[in-house]
């Protein structure tokens, strides 16, 4: 009797969730289809200028694009290879005390609010650019980059170093009694036996920096516009939308829509990321089970 | 104190001489005061029940367990006279000359070649890398059915092809020495009578100290046989000897079958 009622309310919950992602993804589909009524697809997905909210309209959406990935680019080549060289060193040559200091500040890092590492770029970041680079505005993707890569450390750090540790200690021995450093050791063969596993980490990393929100929404700016010039300010699909709900835009209007065809576009693309990494980890599991 | 018969080097420095070697797993004393002598060029088997001290004793001959960080070893471990375990041996080196086989084939996730190829390229060998690897193979017994798919990954192949592909990736480096910690636990019994062909081959270049729990096995393959027995040598002498003449009431019980 207990547990029939305990199952049911488990059952509730799981039903629940599930209920409320394709609730979300409906509106989102629905809203979206709404929205492409009034804008043609190829407009939307060619379009070079993003000014939905000016008298004069345009729904390009690739200057969003540009914005989120040039963030995105700009944080993954921070984050990528700091996350992995400390998820190598924290699996193959931190002694426990260096672990016992690493993996906590890793947590930590990993628990601070977005809203604080926007802050953090815009009062501390920016100005440092500006000392250096003193032609750099007060928004700029630089800035984003740089927080948006320290927050999406722990993640590659962390799922790297999954990987990495899920390599069978026979291999690390067969590797050693061959005469091989302990160097040789990870970068021929563990590195490699992990690569699928490192990868996935990468693009979930990249995933997520493309779907962080608020610190791109403080620092980078709301400028949308397509550039490769990190010291200039731009707008990102994410803080377009955060511009949008925040807004006095009146609701049922093509404007307001054009945030659901956005946040669509954005499902698509971190659904597509998640599924990569997936798949990856997937080839990797394979491999050693 | 164990019973060592007459152990033949042929005048020569032996291929490797423990002498009071100890063993402790912090303060678990795994092997305790083990002298033992391994003739060059002859297989010597160390045999005793399960949890004896026989993997343990092995690793100190290669100085993997420097890599259990609760591992204390004591006493000497002489290779060409010189005791391995001064502080002025690099062990990376005495991996090179002294190789190792395990107990579950252990190929890395690459392809046949890249893995007999891969102890040649860390140890910088500047010649021409496919005959070595031809070579390695052939000494393995495995190059007839691996020549024309040197390619594909290592894990395409069988448990006992796995475990020949290591043994060829140990021979790769030309060490002087194999240590095998019962290479063919894990292997159906052809392929189990194929590596033990294998090791009768092997020892006309190199020296072989090989653990195996199976006791049919030390009597084929083995010139030597050591009984171990909770951490102790209790007894060592010509293969044939401890089997059939055994002077220990102990070793006569183990390899008659009556314990272990
Ligand atoms: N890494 C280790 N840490 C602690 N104890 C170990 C370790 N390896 C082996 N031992 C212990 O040392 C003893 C000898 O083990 P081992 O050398 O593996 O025996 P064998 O190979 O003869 O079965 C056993 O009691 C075992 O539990
Ligand atoms: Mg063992």
């Amino acid at each position: 009797m207990g547990e029939a009622v305990i199952g049911g309310a488990l059952f509730m919950c799981a039903a629940l969730s599930t209920l409320v992602t394709v609730g979300i993804v409906v509106v989102l589909v629905g809203e979206t289809l709404v929205f492409f009524r009034d804008v043609p697809v190829v407009e939307f997905l060619t379009g070079t200028e993003w000014t939905p909210l000016f008298a004069e309209k345009n729904f390009g959406v690739l200057p969003l694009l540009s914005g989120s990935l040039l963030v995105a680019i700009g944080a993954s080549v921070i984050s990528l290879p700091i996350g992995l060289l400390t998820a190598v060193c924290l699996s193959e040559f931190a002694s426990e005390r260096v672990r016992g200091v690493l993996k906590p500040a890793l947590e930590i890092l990993a628990g601070i609010p977005t809203v604080v590492y926007g802050y953090f770029a815009l009062t501390f970041i920016t100005p440092l650019i500006q000392v250096l680079v003193p032609s750099t505005g007060t928004f700029n993707a630089l800035s984003a980059s740089i927080v948006v890569g320290i927050m999406i450390v722990p993640t590659v750090a962390s799922l790297s170093e999954d990987a990495i540790r899920a390599v069978p200690l026979s291999l690390r021995a067969g590797a050693l009694s061959l005469g091989a450093t302990r160097m040789e050791v990870s970068t021929r063969v563990v590195l490699p036996a992990a690569l699928s596993g490192i990868i996935a980490s990468f693009i979930l990393g990249i995933s997520r920096a493309i779907g962080e929100t608020m610190a791109v929404t403080i620092a980078a700016g709301a400028l949308p516009q397509i550039t490769a010039n990190p010291f200039e300010a731009v707008q990102t699909m994410t803080a377009y939308i955060v511009q949008v709900s925040l807004g006095d835009t009146p609701t049922g209007t093509v404007e307001y829509r054009t945030i659901f065809a956005v946040g669509f576009a954005l499902f698509v693309i971190t659904l597509m990321m998640n599924l990569a990494s997936q798949l990856f980890l997937d080839r990797y599991r394979e491999r050693y089970q | 104190m164990a019973i060592v018969h007459d152990i033949d080097t042929g005048g020569s420095t032996p291929a490797l001489e423990a002498k009071r070697v100890s063993v402790s797993y912090g303060s678990k004393r795994a092997v305790s005061d083990v002298s033992l002598v391994v003739p060059r060029h002859r297989v010597v088997a160390l045999i005793g029940p399960s949890g004896c001290g026989k993997s343990t004793f092995l690793r100190c001959f290669n100085r993997m367990n420097d890599l259990i960080p609760s591992a204390t070893v004591e006493g000497e471990v002489l290779f060409h006279g010189q005791d391995l375990y001064r502080p002025e041996i690099d062990p990376v080196e005495v991996r090179r000359r002294i190789g190792m086989v395990f107990q579950k084939p252990n190929p890395f996730p690459k392809s046949i070649f890249d893995n007999v190829a891969f102890g040649p390229r860390i140890n910088g060998f500047d010649g021409d890398l496919p005959p070595r690897v031809e070579e390695s193979l052939r000494q393995a017994a495995l190059w007839d059915e691996v020549s024309d798919r040197l390619d594909d990954s290592a894990y395409e192949l069988s448990g006992g092809q796995q475990q020949r592909l290591c043994i060829a990736r140990a021979l790769a480096v030309r060490p002087e020495i194999v240590l095998m910690d019962e290479p063919a636990s894990s292997l159906d019994p052809i392929a189990t009578q194929k590596i033990e062909e294998l090791i009768f081959e092997l020892k006309e270049r190199y020296t072989i100290v090989i653990v195996t729990h199976n006791m049919q096995q030390a009597a084929r393959i083995s010139d030597y046989t050591a009984f171990l027995y909770m951490g102790e040598l209790i007894e060592y002498g010509p293969t044939e000897v401890i089997f059939t003449r055994p002077a220990e009431e102990r070793t006569e019980a183990y390899v008659t079958g009556r314990f272990g």
